[in-house]
């Protein structure tokens, strides 16, 4: 199925994606996310907009997702199942369609014991998988969740997320099938550090042939500092940060960690690119979204090319 | 059973207020079992209320009467003799014991000791794990015997998420990941192929969703 | 060994201090003391195997408890010793009769009997 979206595009002609993230400030004011938005015109062909990452409350991904739009970027709409249930769900679907939104992300998303509410009810009336299906479904059967007519289909450019470095790693790849079963086009995975760990996951991934199905865009997240490196290996679930980088990052002076950070995420990139089965890469520097276009031009990704 | 924490003696005094005659009835099933709300957590509750008593100078008068269970109305019954003599029934059941008890004493004050938590096994004496959400519609032949909604932080039937880190939910590091927990059950009994299938949306209506619900046997019916 | 220990200590003999559950402590406190102790066998060394370490577990739940209804944890303690000690024996019962005295009279013994001498 044909979508309007640009990543589509750039895969069906054989390229390679350059994609990054927006993540929606905690307020109203619409300036700070065109702000976020300028700093990647040009340097990426989509730009996720986080779904209140990690449970903690931000502008909705919807309307940030169409500030962007109106300043003529491709959003890619993120959408968490812990939030909403499938009516809100597939209402939101059809509100994004309308509002001229090509692409969506179908993820389960972070518990709200994360967050600044966790005393809120949860939802997860679905998982991603079967957000994934619903949102294939509505697009190429015309069809809500309950089996009615869509008068107006939403078409979208349906992705996922996958952690190559979450537990149990043997099923990984299995589940990544699931998600292709389920209609899965694109996935951008976890931020990459352990490049070896990554490269058996993709393996393992194209000896499911789910490479040919499935477009995998490799994460890769700069480190600011040794400070960041050692926290994230600590304490963010399902990442994998290799003891040698954050050797790097300590054996570095404090003044030249961030170039070092820099230095290691094109290292990355640069490997990466040559991962056979890999189709594109996904740069989420948080909070540090003017090095994106420095990262991508040094990793020789600019310029970006005009479908 | 059904597990339960016995509230804080300060929240129970809270809404025990200045009553001075109470009745406080035990259970003697799953709340004896968990250790909350049996015939010797009667004695101890009694205890710290008659002590806290002393200390003021003040007078209680506390009836401990553990019944058999207090979902049943036979068993509340028995204390129908003596339960006008007293301003407050405090009811160390679950919150299906104290319901009942407050229909069938209509007219008199009853509050909880407790608050219900789970459906659970004992792991050990001493230590109560949750197994079931009561969803009302029992997958458990699928998922090699663990449950994905009471297991899983986030009741995913399509599991693991990206937060599942050596065999523990990114919730809690002490909380096993219910999907590995699946998993490593599916491939003990030669099931893996379980896993590839997608299992589809849940219908929500057989569990608390749907309202709340009810069960009937026309063929037990007196 | 006939050593002395204060006379305010009242002793409640036990085959194993295993037989020392929560009750048995509350209603010790109820009928109006002002502290209570146990003294177990050294740990390891129980006749009975493990009642020392079943009466510890009690004793510090009942220190929650107390603590709780306001009378105070420092009334309640668990020391072991072996049965040959008599002088630990003399020293427990004279370092707990002070500690108890320094905390004074138990509050619950508020409306039990009065004049009762300390």
């Amino acid at each position: 199925m044909k979508t309007n979206s640009r990543l589509e595009r750039i895969l069906e002609s054989g390229g390679f994606v350059v994609t990054s993230e927006c993540g929606p400030p905690r307020g109203a004011d619409g300036e700070v996310v065109r702000r976020k938005g300028e700093l990647l015109r040009g340097v990426v062909d989509g730009v996720n907009v986080t779904d209140n990452q990690t449970s903690v409350v931000r502008m909705s991904s919807l309307a940030a997702c169409v500030l962007l739009k109106g300043m003529g970027l491709e959003p890619i709409l993120q959408m968490v199942c812990r939030d909403r249930n499938r009516i809100a769900l597939q209402s939101d679907i059809l509100g994004a369609a309308a509002l001229g939104i090509s692409n969506v992300l179908c993820l389960s998303g972070d518990h709200q014991k994360f967050g600044d509410h966790p005393q809120g009810k949860n939802v997860y009336d679905l998982d991603s998988v079967q957000l994934l299906g619903m949102v294939c479904r509505m697009r190429d059967e015309g069809k809500f969740l309950g089996g009615d007519e869509i008068k107006g289909r939403p078409v979208l450019f349906a992705g996922a997320a996958e952690n190559p470095f979450a537990d149990p790693f043997e099923i990984r790849a299995a589940r990544l099938g699931k998600k292709v079963k389920a209609g899965c086009a694109f996935i951008q995975t976890q931020c990459i550090y352990n490049v070896d760990k990554f490269v058996r996951w993709m393996e393992m991934v194209r000896d499911r042939g789910l490479h040919e199905r499935c477009a995998i865009l490799a994460g890769v997240t700069p480190m600011k500092s040794a400070g960041m490196a050692n926290y994230m290996k600590k304490n963010v679930p399902g990442m994998d940060v290799p003891e040698e980088l954050i050797e790097r990052m300590k054996g570095t002076p404090k003044e030249k960690q961030a170039e070092e950070g820099i230095k290691i995420c094109v290292e990355t990139i640069e490997r990466l690119k040559e991962v056979p089965g890999v189709r594109g890469i996904h740069v989420m520097a948080i909070e540090w979204e003017e090095k994106v276009a420095e990262i991508v031009k040094a990793a020789g990704l600019l310029p970006r090319p005009e479908v | 059973m059904i597990v339960a924490n016995r509230k804080s003696l300060e929240e129970i005094l809270g809404m025990l207020g200045s009553c001075r005659k109470v009745l406080l009835l035990g259970c003697n099933e799953c709340v004896t079992v968990c250790g909350s709300g049996g015939e010797r957590e009667v004695a101890v509750l009694a205890s710290e209320l008659r002590l806290c008593a002393q200390k003021e100078g003040k007078e209680i008068e506390i009836r401990e009467q553990t019944l058999e269970r207090q979902c049943d109305y036979e068993y509340i019954d028995q204390v129908r003799s003596f339960a006008g003599d007293y301003e407050v029934i405090l009811s160390m059941a679950c919150g299906a014991g104290v319901q009942y008890v407050a229909d069938t004493y209509r007219t008199k004050l009853v509050v909880p000791a407790l608050d219900t938590t789970f459906i659970g096994v004992t792991l050990e004496q001493g230590v109560w794990s949750e197994r079931c959400q009561g969803c009302g519609t029992c997958i458990l032949d699928m998922t090699g015997g663990v449950c994905p909604i009471a297991r899983c932080a986030k009741s995913l039937l399509n599991g693991p998420c990206g937060g599942s880190s050596g065999g523990k939910c990114e919730v809690d590091r002490e909380t096993d990941c219910g999907w590995q927990l699946i998993i490593d059950r599916l491939q003990a009994l030669g099931q893996m192929d379980r896993y590839e299938e997608i299992i589809p949306v849940k219908d929500w209506r057989s569990g608390r969703d749907g309202g709340p619900r009810r069960r009937v046997r026309e063929d037990l019916k007196l | 060994m006939r050593l002395s220990y204060p006379s305010s200590v009242k002793v409640v003999k036990v085959p194993c201090t295993g037989r020392v559950d929560v009750m048995l402590i509350l209603r010790a406190f109820e009928s109006g003391v002002d502290g209570v102790y146990i003294a177990g066998c050294m740990e390891g060394e129980c006749h009975f195997l493990r009642g020392n370490l079943r009466a510890r577990r009690r004793v510090e739940y009942a220190k929650v408890l107390l603590d709780e209804v306001g009378l105070g944890s420092g009334r309640l303690e668990m020391f072991n010793m072996s049965a040959s000690q008599g002088q630990r024996f003399a020293e427990v019962a004279r370092e707990m009769t002070e500690r108890v005295r320094a905390l004074g009279p138990s509050p619950a013994r508020r409306s039990l009997v009065k004049g009762e001498p300390g």
